[in-house]
């Protein structure tokens, strides 16, 4: 948790493993909107990526991965990237969050559709990334200003 | 034949949990909780149901057993009772 794992074998495994999670993710992220998936799974997915490094090379050595700071605000991105698509839709004159109004040249409607979809899948996936994340950084927090050391007699 | 997965799946089912309700040891209750989690997955998936047992996989298996590692790591690994 907050201190680097001592065993080479859990490092070595999680770095590798870590690394195929994410693509994994990715993937599901992408074809999410006519497969089995989706934006929150495939957030889930890379906030697992993340998690499992944050897990066992403590919480210091992986701020480069994903870093506590910019969590919170790149769930706020997300979730306005879901919304705000939706609110532009509405100056093209349709209905909120029906993509197909937007009046793109060269494109029909179920295209539009379809890429408008990706891009919310995308949004949803940055937030329930960076939430999850962000959620487990809260946990495993030491606050020693502010309160007891409540991380005594767990794992260590 | 399918029948036959099934059943197996029901049996590690309640056996998961059995063992995550009686283990003294929490990270052996929060083990459990995961592979109860997938196998729940496993037979969403083997009614059908894809998209409700992939979320399952995910947040069963995956966070759900992570938050409780670090909630353990914030309490005690031993239960008192």
């Amino acid at each position: 948790m907050t201190n680097p794992s001592q065993s080479l074998i859990i490092k070595m495994v999680s770095r590798t493993l870590a690394a195929f999670i994410q693509v994994f993710g990715l993937y599901v992220i992408i074809h999410g909107h006519y497969s089995p998936g989706g934006g929150f799974q495939g957030g889930a997915l890379l906030a697992a990526g993340v998690l499992l490094i944050r897990m066992t090379e403590g919480r210091e050595a992986s701020q480069p991965t994903l870093a506590t700071a910019i969590a919170t605000p790149l769930a706020s991105l997300g979730a306005v990237i879901f919304a705000g698509l939706g609110v532009v839709i509405l100056f093209f004159g349709g209905n909120y969050m029906d993509y197909g109004a937007v009046p793109v040249p060269g494109m029909e409607p179920a295209m539009i559709r379809y890429y408008g979809i990706l891009i919310v899948e995308v949004g949803i996936g940055l937030a329930v990334m960076t939430g999850l994340v962000s959620i487990f950084d809260d946990m495993v927090r030491t606050n020693r200003q502010s309160g007891p050391d409540l991380g005594k007699g767990g794992l260590s | 034949m399918n029948w036959i997965l099934e059943i197996f799946l029901d049996i590690l089912l309640i056996t998961t949990a059995i063992v995550a309700l009686q283990a003294k040891d929490l990270i052996t209750s929060a083990v459990a909780t995961a592979a109860f989690g997938f196998t729940v997955a496993l037979l969403f998936i083997s009614m059908g149901a894809i998209d409700v047992g992939f979320t399952e996989a995910v947040v069963g298996a995956g966070i759900v057993g992570v938050f409780f590692v670090a909630a353990i790591y914030r309490t005690t690994r031993k239960t008192k009772d």
